[in-house]
């Protein structure tokens, strides 16, 4: 038995496998929040945590100013700098991606729900006329004033096809998903310094072993992330449970129209509701560069179908269902990539989910966030 | 119901035409391949006299537009090595234009992004532009699978000056041909220098699960036989490879080889090193770029990358004109090799070879010094010589450590 190579391993994998595993949790809530409310899958929700981990990077290189390599070494920093340059990463990550969520919400699905939306119509105009321009120029500020000026005619259009009341079909909302996905993915591919190539984050966190368990190190990066995963995912939990505006979240999961009868501004709690997926993804990003110091234009790809993965396999529209969900693919993949190969790490993620779907089809706790169990 | 009908009727019809295009395009092509041949014959007539060489004559003319085509990665995970062999065929075309007013020749690319699935449609664009004579590239193994039957089928010569995977020689295409040895012979290499230099009694083998990886990675694995201690696979789009940390941190073996590129060694050093493995890290050419010393940062310092490729930058004449051309670079990994290669066409050109099976035909007999080596073809398309060397990350650069003997 003990030759066996998953025994010999199985502890290491187990921390691994968890600090993946709240990655996977936290990003996870951002598809179960929308789906919960809006009974609509985010696809563009993984292009939000991809921004979050460039926010981290330029909050670092850029702001803090911290450098790749010292001496050739690895910038570590120690103490108070440490926790302050830790924060201010996190935070970064939370505040761009939470306001790349209401951007995206405004922008590509607001419309379409027939609110009478301006802002992201004008948006929208804008992205149009800037895209078109590409086709004829190179120069940013020539593509700029070429947007600007496409700006008004187009959203005059788009104010007429997305006028209140005219709600668009369902499928609309998913290729809208899809489309604003490609969209910011390849945006960032494109402006970034170094295109499509991967970048590196300052690593200012020295992975020193924090303690041994029973033979196995465990190392302080993980701590940190499956410590932050789960005080993020209690703040959020208290949130939706105990403030007037998380009430107003459950009352729209439970039932839009009564909800809207009964006083709740439906459009508010919507934004709040991307925001809130938004902030944990930014959280998620920042933890993600922490243990990995790197990221990518299409780093959300991979990272965005196992999430969503865990958000189904937990119960989507369940908030500790994604947790449960996170921690559970981010183990099995490890388990079953040290039993069968690491070629099939993938192969068993979506296995796991085909099983568990299997016996209990709306996941492990089930779809419920109207119902609070939350 | 009607309209269902109508749709399933528009859907036969299409289909039909579909399977009616395709087997139209295959007698087209077998077509194709008749005239070739048929002027590979009469030109085989013709030309008797072997190249002079790399060095174009000078009063060379040629068709106004005669270009030959740079295929492969110029972005994307592995596109600096694309880059860098683009780099080393611009070299040879501007020094032959330059020495040449009578025959411009210009370079197409053709960016692939290393990917085997955005390939074959690229390359039906080359093969559909008749003033393409010869293809620098494909750069990598996988595409290289892919698209070769495609360039055999137009008799479209190709010279890669990077993909080694050991098979492709194999393959019975007329129009292949490679100007660095395979992984038949970077593998031993591999193997003996891991034995004989590092002395390692234990060895762990991850790949990427790629055509070349793979390729690589299982030679290495059947050479070094009993002493591979520990053996996994990576999925390289994942970001987290702890699974196969886990499992050489277990076998704890004197060294790692691993078969792959070097966007994703470099994130498997930093998580070994993470993970405390202490062993020395082997990686073959696809991991000989700049690009992995960034992404691993002080994690690469030791590690050992074979190529068969030679060191461009160590050739006094080669690297001067390099800088001359692109002031402030030497010539990275592949450039040299891209440079033979390109060359080669080149001579073909100012031979007077102005079509496809032409430039083909002069390939067969082409035999002159390189700047890598003596550059020669037999049959199969693999070049003479079977030189594998050694370099060292040493102070955040590649280093040159010389022959595997």
């Amino acid at each position: 038995m003990s030759d066996w190579l998953i025994y010999r391993t199985f502890l290491d994998l187990t921390v691994t496998g968890l600090a993946l595993g709240a990655i996977y949790a936290l990003v996870a809530l951002g598809y179960t929040l929308v789906y919960g409310v809006l009974r609509l899958i985010n696809f563009a929700h993984s292009e939000i945590f991809m921004v979050g981990t460039f926010a981290t990077l330029i909050t670092a290189t850029n702001f803090i100013g911290i450098p790749l390599l010292e001496e050739g070494n690895y910038p570590y920093r120690t103490g108070f700098t440490l926790v302050a340059i830790l924060l201010a990463c996190i935070v970064g990550g939370m505040v761009v991606s939470g306001a790349g969520a209401v951007l995206l919400e405004r922008v590509a699905y607001r419309p379409l729900r027939g609110s009478g939306e301006h802002v992201g119509a004008v948006v929208l105009a804008f992205t149009t006329a800037f895209t078109v321009s590409l086709v004829f120029s190179e120069t940013t500020r020539t593509n700029v004033i070429i947007g600007l000026i496409g700006t008004a005619p187009i959203a005059v259009l788009y104010l007429r096809i997305f006028r209140r009341g005219r709600q668009a079909p369902r499928l609309a909302f998913l290729i809208s998903a899809i489309g604003a996905s490609t969209a910011i993915a390849e945006a960032v591919a494109i402006w970034s310094p170094r295109d499509r190539e991967q970048y590196q984050t300052a690593r200012v966190l020295e992975k020193k072993v924090l303690f041994e368990f029973l033979g196995t190190d465990v190392r302080i990066d993980y701590v940190l992330v499956v410590i932050g995963a789960l005080l993020m995912m209690t703040a959020l939990v208290l949130f939706v449970n105990r403030t007037r505006l998380g009430r107003g979240v459950r009352a729209v999961a439970q039932d839009v129209e009564t909800a809207k009868i009964l006083g709740v501004n439906v459009d508010f709690v919507i934004l709040i509701t991307f925001l809130l997926g938004g902030v944990m993804a930014g959280a998620a990003a920042m933890m993600f560069t922490l243990v990995y110091d790197q990221t990518r234009f299409n780093i959300g790809f991979l990272l965005g179908v196992k999430s969503f993965t865990a958000a189904v396999l937990g119960g989507i529209g369940n908030l500790r269902g994604a947790l449960l969900g996170g921690f559970v693919l981010g183990l099995g993949e490890n388990y079953g990539a040290a039993i069968f190969g690491g070629e099939w790490k993938d192969v068993i993620a979506f296995i796991l989910l085909l099983v568990v779907l299997m016996f209990r089809p709306t996941g492990i706790l089930g779809e419920s966030l109207a119902k609070a169990r939350v | 119901m009607k309209k269902t009908r109508l749709v399933r009727a528009a859907a036969l019809a299409v289909s039909l035409a579909f399977v009616a295009a395709a087997c139209g395009d295959d007698s087209d092509s077998g077509a194709t391949e008749d005239t070739t041949a048929a002027a590979e014959e009469t030109t085989t007539g013709d030309t008797t006299a072997p190249a002079e060489g790399g060095e174009a004559a000078g009063g060379a003319t040629c068709a106004e537009g005669t270009s030959i085509a740079f295929f492969g990665a110029l972005s994307g995970d592995a596109g600096n090595l694309g880059q860098n062999i683009k780099k080393g065929a611009d070299l040879a075309i501007a020094q032959f234009n330059a020495a040449n007013a009578g025959c411009q020749v210009s370079l197409k690319e053709f960016d692939s992004q290393g990917s085997p699935d955005q390939a074959p449609a690229l390359a039906t664009e080359a093969i559909a532009d008749a003033a393409i004579l010869g293809i620098v590239g494909p750069a990598f193994s996988g595409e290289s699978k892919a698209v070769n039957p495609l360039f055999d089928e137009a008799g479209l010569s190709i010279i890669t000056p990077s993909a080694t995977n050991a098979e492709l020689n194999d393959n019975g295409w007329k129009i292949f041909h490679r100007a660095l040895a395979g992984d038949d012979k970077q593998g031993p290499g591999i193997v003996a220098y891991i034995q004989n230099k590092l002395a390692a009694e234990t060895v762990g083998v991850i790949d990427d699960a790629s055509e070349y990886g793979k390729g690589l990675a299982d030679i290495v694995r059947d050479g070094l036989g009993d002493k591979v201690v520990a053996s996994d696979s990576v999925d390289p789009a994942a970001a987290d490879f702890s699974a196969a940390v886990s499992v050489m941190k277990d076998a704890a073996p004197a060294a790692i080889f691993y078969g792959g590129y070097y966007a994703e060694a470099g994130k498997l050093a930093k998580q070994l090193r993470d993970a405390g493995v202490e062993a020395t890290l082997v990686f073959g050419d696809g991991v000989k770029d700049i690009g992995y010393i960034e992404a691993a940062g002080p994690a690469a310092e030791g590690s050992i990358i074979t190529c068969t490729c030679a060191d461009g930058a160590s050739n006094a004449d080669f690297a001067a004109a390099y800088g001359e051309q692109f002031p402030g670079e030497t010539p990275q990994t592949y450039a040299a090799e891209a440079y033979d290669a390109a060359n080669a066409f080149l001579a073909a050109i100012a031979s007077g070879a102005a079509d496809r099976a032409a430039v083909l035909e002069f390939l067969k007999s082409y035999d002159a010094a390189g700047v890598t080596k003596q550059i020669k073809w037999d049959e199969t398309g693999e070049v003479a010589g079977n030189a594998v060397y050694s370099y060292k990350v040493e102070g955040g650069a590649i280093v040159v450590e010389g022959l595997i003997e």
